[in-house]
């Protein structure tokens, strides 16, 4: 049973110079006590499409289901949707030192969460919850830093309090907004390490919103690539690690230090994210890809799902790690796997071979644009939807 | 806690002696002929010299600095020239009225602006902001006396004949007390209302984007709890500021207003002496008001410890 179902979400905000179209039609899952991983550079809807989610986007164009634990949120009513906030849904922030109201006690600050959906808690008892709270979260001596401003705490304590608050009323889903891009890359391991500690305690599902494909790695079950407000990939983590399919994520991969399949360089995405605005025409990555087809300009591919063919024996795989570790990768057709581009649906991975392939595939396209039409005919439909 | 509030006080006695120095250079020494206006017109030479004997002018500028700086300290202003009371005791009077004045227009704009610029802010670009927007604009563009009189008009329109003793010069400020004050109170802070309600509408707006205002809503916390105990806690930072200024400033430029009014404060004592050259009586206001400068920064400084725990601890 899934907890948190979206579908075909999407949030467009009129502005002055025209209407930002952040979110076009993006659906997701999360089942209890897994983890979905959302991942995009700035500007791809990734946060939009959470914080829309729980009402947190004034002057939004939505549209769109999202249906948690029975309820459509899109549809509910200010005071309801109230309810679910911080309760049943908790949230983190980026940067925990301008998420905290800095006039405030940090305590005071979970006490008045816990009081405003529990009216019968007593401010002792409400306390006495939100030292035991500090403390779950590792803070030291809770019963005296409940009294601390979060401008007496260092950065990663500041964010260790946001989750004491995001958890402090066992809500069912935590959406975590880039929880640990502020942070020094010591702290930032403790802080993952600690939510998946917290996930496990209480069962909870999260959904981790982060442009860092190692935040990825270590915490996510399924991720879904966003680029320029729809999806790009969605696969299990591993798949979308070993057996990338769109260009996108094969950039991404690419351009994150030590990443598998690459030797020495990074190799960064040429060009800049797109305007939601005025949104390429066709794919919205073509403009950056090094695959990009006469039809990739024109039409905008659905999002279908991969396919690659089981390698044959003795045959090194796609994904195969350079120190010659074979992933085990999970082949089956079983609809986890979605990429939205017109590439062959066959080429998955990292390596030269299959980089040879995509380019292939793309040169053969455009040379015989109008007879086979289809650089993607070998796929098997069904995919489609 | 302590160590800063003598800091401050500290720098307020710093700005005070800077003030009184200037003050003493600029009228005694720059434009001071004194025995003119004691003696009148018609007084001898021999007269004449005798004045600035006995005021001590004819000593070295050093020593009457010190003297100065010496009677100041004891809060000995000197004496008026024309009157030959003490100037202390001249402002004092006056300085209650001003006073009154001040603080009751005080509470009513910083309610009226704190109030309305919130009401803009959460409704911006909304009818009631749009409406603000006009009253911020015709209160920023009107001059006092055509805000005070259209308020006597006003009143007398209802009253008549009647109310018109109650603004005349006179009689001690207990008699008819609110009768009497509330006019000038609303005419006063009607000048001020505006430029609050700009104020806390820009602060305002600018602290319902933080990301601690999203958190606040993220927790469940209901609008009205967002909007006044998360974001306007933390927009008055400003307002305070301001507040201490104007208070402190305003106890000395409330011409206009208390010559409408009929109210002897402290601005029409300092009308009446520029006119007839009483030169202690300036010099004495002008450190009163100084001192009120002073004392409503110290206390605006204070009240920043109180509102922001960051202000506390640095």
């Amino acid at each position: 049973m899934k907890l948190l179902e979206v579908r075909d979400l999407r949030v467009a905000f009129p502005t002055a110079d025209g209407v930002v179209r952040a979110v076009r039609g993006v659906s997701f899952s999360v089942e209890a006590g897994r983890t979905l991983g959302i991942v995009g550079e700035s500007g791809s809807g990734k946060s939009v499409s959470t914080q829309t989610l729980m009402g947190l986007t004034p002057g939004a164009q939505v549209s769109g289901e999202a249906w948690f634990d029975g309820q459509d949120l899109l549809a509910m009513p200010e005071r309801q949707m109230r309810r679910v906030r911080g309760a049943q849904i908790g949230m983190i922030f980026q940067d925990p030192l301008s998420s905290l109201h800095p006039h405030y006690k940090v305590g005071w600050q979970i006490v008045e969460m816990i009081r405003e959906h529990e009216p019968d808690t007593g401010k002792a008892a409400a306390r006495k919850r939100a030292v035991e709270m500090l403390g779950l979260v590792g803070i030291p001596q809770p019963d005296r830093r409940v009294d601390d401003y979060p401008h007496q705490f260092s950065g990663g304590m500041r964010q260790r309090a946001m989750i004491a608050m995001a958890l402090a009323l066992h809500p069912k889903l935590i959406i975590a907004d880039e929880p640990t891009t502020a942070l020094d890359a010591t702290v930032q391991m403790q802080i993952l390490d600690l939510m998946r500690r917290l996930q496990r305690e209480f069962d909870t599902a999260l959904i981790m919103i982060t442009h860092d494909l190692g935040v990825i790695a270590d915490m996510a079950d399924d991720v879904l690539v966003m680029y320029g407000g729809r999806e790009a990939e969605v696969a299990g983590r591993r798949t979308l690690y070993y057996r990338p399919h769109h260009p996108y994520t094969v950039g991404l991969l690419e351009s994150v230090p030590s990443a598998p399949g690459v030797g020495g360089r990074l190799k960064p995405i040429p060009g800049q994210p797109p305007s939601l605005i005025n949104l390429p025409s066709g794919c919205v990555f073509h403009p950056r890809c090094e695959y990009v087809m006469e039809r990739c300009r024109v039409d905008e591919p659905p999002l279908r799902e991969v396919v690659a063919t089981e390698p044959a024996p003795g045959e090194e795989p796609a994904g195969a790690l350079p120190g010659g570790d074979l992933p085990r990768v999970d082949l089956r057709r079983d609809g986890t796997h979605r990429s939205a581009c017109w590439l062959p649906h066959t080429a998955v991975g990292l390596d030269a071979g299959v980089a040879a392939a995509r380019r292939a595939a793309s040169e053969a396209a455009d040379a015989g644009a109008g007879a086979a039409e289809d650089a993607d005919g070998a796929e098997p439909e069904g995919g489609e939807r | 806690m302590i160590r800063f509030i003598i800091r401050r006080l500290l720098f307020g006695v710093l700005v005070l002696w800077l003030v009184s120095t200037s003050v003493f250079l600029c009228v005694f020494v720059a434009a001071g002929h004194p025995e003119q206006v004691i003696g009148g017109p018609r007084a001898t030479t021999e007269t004449r010299a005798l004045i600035r004997h006995n005021l001590g002018l004819d000593e070295p500028l050093a020593v009457q600095y010190a003297r100065f700086l010496g009677r100041l300290a004891q809060g000995d202003l000197g004496t008026s020239y024309i009157y030959q009371t003490p100037v202390a005791r001249m402002i004092g009077d006056r300085l209650q009225t001003t006073a009154v004045l001040v603080l009751g227009a005080s509470v009513l704009w910083l309610a009226g602006g704190v109030l309305i610029g919130v009401l803009s802010a959460t409704r911006a670009r909304g009818l009631a902001d749009r409406f603000a927007t006009l009253f911020v604009l015709v209160g920023l563009s009107m001059p006092a006396f055509v805000v005070g009189l259209l308020a006597l008009f006003l009143l007398f329109s209802k009253l008549g004949d009647a109310g018109i003793h109650l603004f005349e010069p006179g009689p001690p400020l207990q008699e008819h007390f609110w009768k009497r004050m509330i006019l000038p109170w609303i005419a006063l802070a009607f000048l001020l209302i505006a430029g609050y309600t700009r104020l806390t509408r820009g602060s305002m707006l600018d602290v319902l984007g933080e990301d601690y205002i999203r958190t606040a809503r993220a927790k469940g916390l209901s609008e009205r709890r967002v909007v006044y105990r998360h974001g306007l806690r933390a927009a008055m930072t400003p307002v305070v500021t301001q507040f201490g200024v104007d208070v402190g400033t305003l106890i000395g430029s409330t011409i206009v207003t208390e010559k409408v009014f009929g109210l002897q404060g402290v601005g029409q004592l300092v009308v009446q002496s520029i006119t007839v050259g009483d030169t202690p009586v300036i010099l004495g206001v002008v450190m009163a008001v100084a001192l009120c400068v002073v004392v409503a920064n110290l206390l605006v400084d204070i009240g920043y410890s109180f509102l922001d725990p960051r202000v506390r601890l640095s």
